[in-house]
């Protein structure tokens, strides 16, 4: 399915269009990688919804990205079950290892750094979500390890979708 | 020996699909349930259950459906909560990994009560691997005919749909939830109307947590005396609790409710990490007002903690030992609500903006003389004055700390410095 066919099934699921603009969202930031205005305005074309209904959800929650980000977007927890598992100390080696600040992006594209608000994981502390996955109870070693990988991964791809990558992510 | 109720099939292999759900007697209650029981009856026997919400307010689940309008001459709606947002708490996400017809089931059952023909399963947009799992259960509980028309040859009709979060700790509240299904801003309403006559698209609509839907199978299927039979009589049943921060072992536990909070850290999460003392427990999430050690005696119920000025909220039991620093905890947590609040109402939207920079600068050693006393002035400006809860959780949160550990903040200022650094 492309994104409108995908979109459209998601509407049929409800009553009234406007509660399709999460899950439209949600679906054209897949598509995407992020959401900028033409996509936030294409996304109210095709539920023929207000265009403003769709910018204020868009800018209202936090999963919702109008600008881009790495093409791997490393969200570390940083509330109260982590931090108590010493999830600062993590923050500063990521930092220090990715040379960004926490909600930089790294010049090749690759990786976004963000702290982020309880993930629901605190079994597992300190965890961080990357792209759909969760990685728990971390610690530095195994947060080079995980770097190691998302690296030889994105190696995986081929040059053609990195440029691809790359360029959504500028 | 408590046997696991609603764990019972988290760690068996496969413990998601149909299969091993059906095997275990699932959906049973459910045939029972249409079978044997009208409407009526289902909402009595959960009222004599004395099931009262697992999301954090405590409010009786048979009370709540009984609100519903028999003829109401419009749709009515059940909306299951799975936002999970309050931290500390990971309970719901684990059944709908690893038992999501536990839930199905609950709530095909609840829909039957209330007489709704949709669901939609409210869940928060991080849980990827929930959502997965249980758009796979839907879909296969609708080939075996347990969702779908004419459930199990009865005149019932039931589907359910999930609809993704986007990442607002609002959208726990019911009513914000209601806004965000609706294509809104997540924004509380003012109530009365209540969600039971005026919910989800201004028709009837009752919202019920996950953990909450998943006892309603075992209610039927056993009986409300044996659920009253477990924990205290006011607040009974079988009750999840997530473990977190500095404990030997984290983890989701299931005990009876009215557990001691000392024998549920000490006992089943191992007690604090080598060398280190407890200090203070935050029993149920962060809006959960701490306790500190010498109180962890309290039961693990609704009646138990508020009588301890405390709550039992999502029983997001967060560990906190003598290595921290409660000022930090106390800030985080401010920091959180500070983020969080959805920007409605003033004395949450500028109260808390407020006690962020005050916080911050107590924990940094720049607090001054009088700041304690302008904390105090702001949670009084923000508790009960605000449209939801996310204010009130805040401000009680920071009066227990101030309470139990005035001292920890006058060191910070007179020493101009964390004294935990």
């Amino acid at each position: 399915m492309n994104m409108r066919e995908k979109i459209e099934a998601a509407a049929a699921r409800y009553p009234d269009q406007r509660s399709a603009i999460m899950p439209a969202l949600l679906i054209a930031q897949r598509e995407h990688g992020h959401l900028p205005g033409p996509v936030l305005e294409e996304v109210a074309d095709i539920l023929g919804v207000e265009r403003i209904w769709v910018y204020e959800l868009a800018t209202f929650y936090t999963l919702f990205h109008t600008e881009p980000v790495g093409m791997f977007h490393l969200q570390l927890c940083d509330n109260v079950s982590c931090m108590l598992c010493r999830s600062e100390d993590l923050l500063r080696h990521l930092e220090a290892v990715l040379g960004i600040k926490n909600g930089g992006t790294t010049p090749d594209g690759l990786f976004t750094l963000s702290t982020v608000e309880c993930l629901g994981a605190c079994e597992m502390a300190p965890v961080m979500q990357v792209g759909d996955d969760y990685h728990g109870d971390l610690d530095i070693t195994r947060i080079d390890a995980l770097l190691d990988r998302l690296r030889a991964a994105a190696e995986q791809v081929t040059g053609a979708d990195l440029a691809a990558a790359a360029l959504a992510g500028e | 020996m408590f046997e696991p109720i609603l764990l019972r099939n988290v760690d068996v292999p496969d413990g998601h699909l149909l299969s091993t759900y059906e095997a275990g007697g699932g959906y049973q209650a459910l045939a029972k349930a249409l079978r044997e029981h009208t409407p009526d009856e289902i909402i009595d026997l959960v009222k004599k259950s004395n099931l009262r919400g697992r999301g954090g307010a405590g409010f009786p689940t048979g009370a709540k459906w009984s609100f519903v309008p028999k003829r109401a001459g419009k749709p009515k709606y059940l909306c299951c909560n799975a936002d999970e947002g309050e931290p500390g708490t990971f309970k719901d996400r684990i059944i709908m990994e690893r038992d999501p017809h536990q839930l199905i089931e609950g709530m095909a059952i609840s829909a039957y009560a209330i007489g709704a023909e949709t669901a939609y399963v409210y869940i928060r947009g991080e849980y990827t691997l929930a959502i997965c799992r249980l758009e796979r259960a839907i879909a296969e509980a609708h080939a075996k005919g347990y969702l779908g028309t004419r459930i199990l040859g009865s005149d019932f009709s039931f589907v359910v749909y999930i609809h993704c979060g986007a990442g607002a700790y609002i959208c726990g509240e019911e009513t914000a939830m209601l806004d965000s299904l609706e294509g809104k801003r997540a924004q509380p309403r003012l109530k009365p109307p209540f969600p039971a006559v005026e919910g989800l698209y201004a028709s009837p609509t009752v919202i019920n947590n996950v953990e909450t839907l998943a006892c309603v199978p075992h209610i039927v299927a056993r009986g409300p005396d044996w659920f009253r039979s477990i924990g205290p009589d006011k607040s009974p049943g079988p009750k999840l609790y997530c473990l977190s921060g500095q404990v030997r072992k984290p983890g989701l536990y299931e005990l009876p409710m009215g557990i001691p909070l000392r024998e549920l850290v000490e006992d089943c999460a191992g007690g604090p990490l080598p060398g280190r003392k407890l200090k203070a427990v935050i029993p149920g999430g962060v809006s959960a007002p701490l306790i500190p050690e010498r109180g962890m005696d309290v039961g693990m119920d609704f009646d138990s903690l508020a009588a301890a000025g405390s709550m039992l909220g999502s029983a997001g039991v967060i560990v906190i030992d003598d290595s921290t620093c409660i000022v930090k905890v106390a800030t985080r947590i401010i920091e959180f609500f500070h983020h969080e609040s959805c920007g409605k109402c003033t004395p949450c939207r500028e109260g808390l903006n407020w006690v962020v920079k005050v916080m911050r600068r107590v924990e940094a050693g720049q607090g001054a003389p009088g700041d304690l006393e302008q904390l105090e002035a702001l949670c009084k400006g923000i508790f009960g004055n605000t449209f939801c809860a996310l204010g009130d959780g805040a401000a009680m949160g920071l009066r227990a700390a101030l309470a139990h550990f005035e001292h920890e903040f006058v060191a910070h200022i007179e020493e101009r410095r964390c004294p935990f650094h």
